[in-house]
């Protein structure tokens, strides 16, 4: 079974030195898997209502281009400071690890108040909510559950990060920080159809 | 060098509250799904009874709407999936040699999650009506405008809930074969039932997302006042049979593989036989889960979806043919030469096959779009998925639990009840489902309370309910083998039928509770059958004695589905018009919502900051248990 290792005496890659972090590392791919399907059912949905605006905004009328191109930016470099993240827990510099999961959950928060402006502006500037039209349904659903799952990886990686000031990195936290890097990287996928289907579509197409 | 923990042992309730061991677990979804299948079967028989003569009003027309939406609902998805989880769970960690599956503290989570949505469904027939939509809840039949008791919101949010626990369960099982299988078992050596059981776990990972959605759009449309289906703010009712069927087709092939497995492994047991062409039934398998996925139109044939869907679909569904023949040819020629025992898993294994092959040859008249249009919504239809779910799945379980049985309990069914049980549920069964196709093709409609006399429905209907109360007694003497064997002392042989060709009769009946002291060396496909031939008595061990270590028990499964219950609970009841002030506070200010995320979340919380380092069992434990045996 599990070998246990004592800090100093990690391997390179510390997330696969058990059997219990590969199986969770596999198992979270499946997750991911399953994740997928979730959220392609929610793009086809999407897709199906999008013009019914039921006399209420259109998607040109409603989406400014400019500030969602920012949300994207800043998705997608909170991903690359997951990369660095994972990076620097290879090369076992817990420091720099916390410092840039700390990013990471910086930039997701600053994505999560400029989504919480812009769905405000949308209820009482536009009068656009959850009620207004299938399109609304679906456009509050779709993104809101992105939305959501934003949130729930704020909230994890910032618990991690505790973890890793009270345990350290070991072969029991590595995991948990790879996986977490694994979900970011998804929702920021998620997010890139979003930023393509909901919003680029939404403009012009 | 191991170190020791200490571990807790609990007793009683509270061990099987806090347990984290994949047989015992298996025991619960067993339990669980014994106990809805009984709630299904009652429905099943009040349902017979009502159409036993024209006219009848034992029971009311809104009573039969929530009877047979009830019916459906409970028997897939709480009767008869958690039997499945129950022999994945007791018998593949076996199979593949296994001390536990990967994630013992999702398997358990996925139980209790699976239990508390089943409970929260079938708390509505007590609490304001139960469902009344039909199992598929079509919208807008399901939309507050057409069904304003809070039936379909316990549909939405208890499926929602179970569905979860069965998501769990797969991806659980997924990553237990891929990663958890002994020394030599590679993927073409697994038995069948793992390798059905793999692809059926695939099957929910991809499936089962698509119902939540569905579920979540139709309780946002009924609880906050979207409009995914409501025409007249631009909503659209087909997308919900799309989402529902994108998943109910797979969904049928989820339920139907396992039975495939366990029929596999049934048949070259009591043929004496090694399985007929293995590499065909496992690429059979696959193609079916394929072919699974891309079917789902078929059940809307008469929706509109035009002429070129229909005949592409209709086309695929018949594709789907070629596989499931090739697999009943391969049990055929396995029994073919075979030194056949009819004991009672194989009666049902054999049942199984001619049941299962009228069940295949409606679907394909079923297929054909043009003929679909006559047989959609009557008694033709219900036959048909009768003969392949309960004539296929309910035999193949049957066969399942009895040949297990000494696996999972220590003691062996009897077999004179047995075969007593089998009699009473084949001939019953066909007596019930095979007149149905009569009274379907001269059209009769199903969902319909009753029928007018006079119109040749009248006879056969009886016939169905007689038969329909025989396979009735059929499953009570199964139910009384069960508690007859209870009371007769453990101690049946590791293998006790003597034949087993698998790696769980390897080892003792119950296993202890690291299953195998030492991990088995697979030398081939069935390896224990190998090693007998070899003339050796039990496996090669792969790895030297040694601690075992264990996973420790815990109570946050359980918790955390409580909290996910009371959340469900809130969420449903939040635009509820109370007449107490206290129950409109916390339900409309969501507040039991909150406080059932809390506890979900809190405890999710618990179990990321405490790491469970589990506990070990000596070596020295081991040789004295070695020596008691």
């Amino acid at each position: 079974m599990s070998a246990t290792h004592t800090e100093g005496a990690l391997p390179h890659e510390p997330e696969k030195a058990t059997l219990e972090g590969r199986n969770k590392v596999l198992g979270f791919w499946l997750f991911l898997g399953g994740e997928a399907v979730l959220f392609g059912t929610l793009f086809a949905t999407f897709l199906a209502l999008r013009n019914q605006t039921n006399e209420g905004p259109t998607a040109s009328e409603l989406f400014q281009l400019p500030m969602t191109a920012i949300t994207t930016l800043i998705l997608l470099v909170s991903s690359l400071t997951s990369v660095f993240a994972v990076q620097a827990m290879h090369r076992h510099k817990v420091g720099a690890l916390r410092g840039w999961l700390a990013i990471t959950v910086l930039l997701g928060l600053a994505f999560l108040c400029l989504e919480i402006y812009e769905f405000a502006e949308y209820v009482h500037a536009e009068k656009f909510g959850m009620t207004t039209s299938a399109f609304s349904s679906a456009f509050y659903t779709l993104v809101g559950f992105h939305g959501a799952h934003v949130a729930f990886g704020v909230v994890w990686i910032s618990i991690l990060i505790g973890q890793l000031f009270k345990k350290g990195l070991t072969v029991v936290t590595a995991p948990k920080i790879y996986v977490s890097a694994i979900y970011w990287h998804f929702i920021d996928v998620v997010w890139v159809f979003i930023f393509t289907v909901v919003y680029l579509l939404g403009k012009v197409g | 060098m191991a170190h020791a923990h200490s571990v807790k042992r609990h007793k009683g309730l509270m061990d099987w509250l806090t347990t984290v061991d994949h047989k015992k677990i298996a025991i619960l979804y067993l339990l669980a799904g014994g106990l809805f299948f009984a709630i299904g079967g009652i429905e099943a028989i009040l349902i017979r009874l009502q159409l036993i003569k024209p006219m009848n009003d034992f029971v009311s027309a809104q009573t039969f709407n929530e009877l047979i939406t009830m019916h459906g609902t409970t028997m897939i998805f709480l009767g008869v999936m958690p039997v499945i989880f129950a022999l994945m769970n007791a018998v593949i960690p076996l199979q593949i040699g296994a001390r536990d599956v990967a994630f013992p503290f999702l398997n358990s989570l996925g139980f209790w999650t699976f239990l508390f949505g089943g409970l929260l469904l079938n708390l509505s027939w007590i609490m304001g009506g139960a469902p009344d939509a039909g199992w598929t809840s079509y919208t807008p039949l399901s939309t507050n405008t057409y069904s304003t008791s809070h039936g379909v919101d316990f549909y939405t949010v208890g499926l929602q809930i179970a569905g979860l626990g069965t998501l769990i369960g797969g991806i659980n099982f997924l990553a237990t074969i891929i990663t958890m299988r002994a020394p030599g078992m590679s993927f073409m050596r697994m038995p069948m039932f793992t390798w059905t059981s793999f692809i059926t776990s695939a099957m929910i990972l991809f499936a089962f997302p698509a119902i939540t959605v569905g579920l979540v759009l139709l309780s946002f449309d009924r609880i906050l006042g979207a409009n995914f289906f409501e025409v007249a703010n631009g909503g659209n009712p087909v997308l919900w049979q799309h989402i529902f069927w994108i998943f109910g087709h797979p969904e049928v092939y989820i339920l139907i593989l396992p039975a495939f497995g366990v029929i596999s492994e049934v048949i070259p047991t009591f043929s004496r036989k090694r399985l007929f062409g293995y590499s065909s039934m496992v690429f059979a398998t696959i193609l079916i889960a394929f072919l699974g996925f891309m079917v789902w139109a078929h059940h809307m044939f008469t929706t509109g979806l035009g002429p070129v869907a229909n005949a592409l679909f209709s086309i695929a569904t018949m594709l789907i043919a070629v596989p499931t023949g090739i697999k009943i040819f391969n049990w055929l020629f396995t029994m073919w030469g075979g030194q056949i025992r009819f004991t009672s898993p194989n009666l049902f294994a054999i049942g199984f096959i001619p049941t299962f092959v009228m069940g295949g040859v409606t679907g394909v008249m079923l297929a054909s779009a043009p003929a679909d249009f006559q047989f959609h919504d009557t008694y033709f239809v219900v036959a048909h998925f009768h003969y392949v779910i309960v004539g296929g799945l309910v035999s193949g379980l049957l066969a399942g639990l009895h040949y297990w049985w000494p696996k999972m309990f220590g003691r062996m069914l009897n077999e004179t009840l047995g075969k007593i049980s089998f009699w009473f549920f084949i001939i019953g069964f066909h007596l019930t489902f095979f007149v149905q196709h009569f009274l379907g093709l001269m059209g009769m409609q199903r969902r319909v309370f009753t029928y007018l006399p006079n119109q040749n429905f009248d006879t056969l209907n009886l016939v169905s309910t007689i038969g329909a109360i025989l396979m009735g007694i059929g499953i009570l003497v199964f139910l009384i083998n069960a508690f007859a064997t209870w009371a007769k002392p453990k101690g049946v042989a590791n293998d006790p039928w003597e034949d087993g060709r698998t790696l769980e009769w390897t080892i003792a009946s119950p296993p202890a509770e690291y299953n195998f002291k030492q991990i088995p060396l697979v030398r081939g496909i069935d390896a224990f059958w190998k090693e007998k031939m070899a003339g050796n008595k039990e496996m090669t061990p792969a790895e030297p004695l040694g601690p075992i270590h264990m996973p420790s028990p815990t109570i946050l499964p359980f918790v955390m589905s409580v909290g996910i219950f009371i959340a469900g609970l809130g969420f449903m009841f939040s635009k509820e018009q109370f007449s107490n002030s206290f129950m409109s506070m916390i339900f409309n200010n969501w507040i039991v919502v909150i406080i059932g995320l809390v506890i979900t979340f809190g405890s999710m919380l618990l179990r990321s900051l405490y790491d469970d380092h589990g506990w070990h069992i000596e070596v020295e434990e081991l040789e004295e248990e070695g020596v008691k045996a």
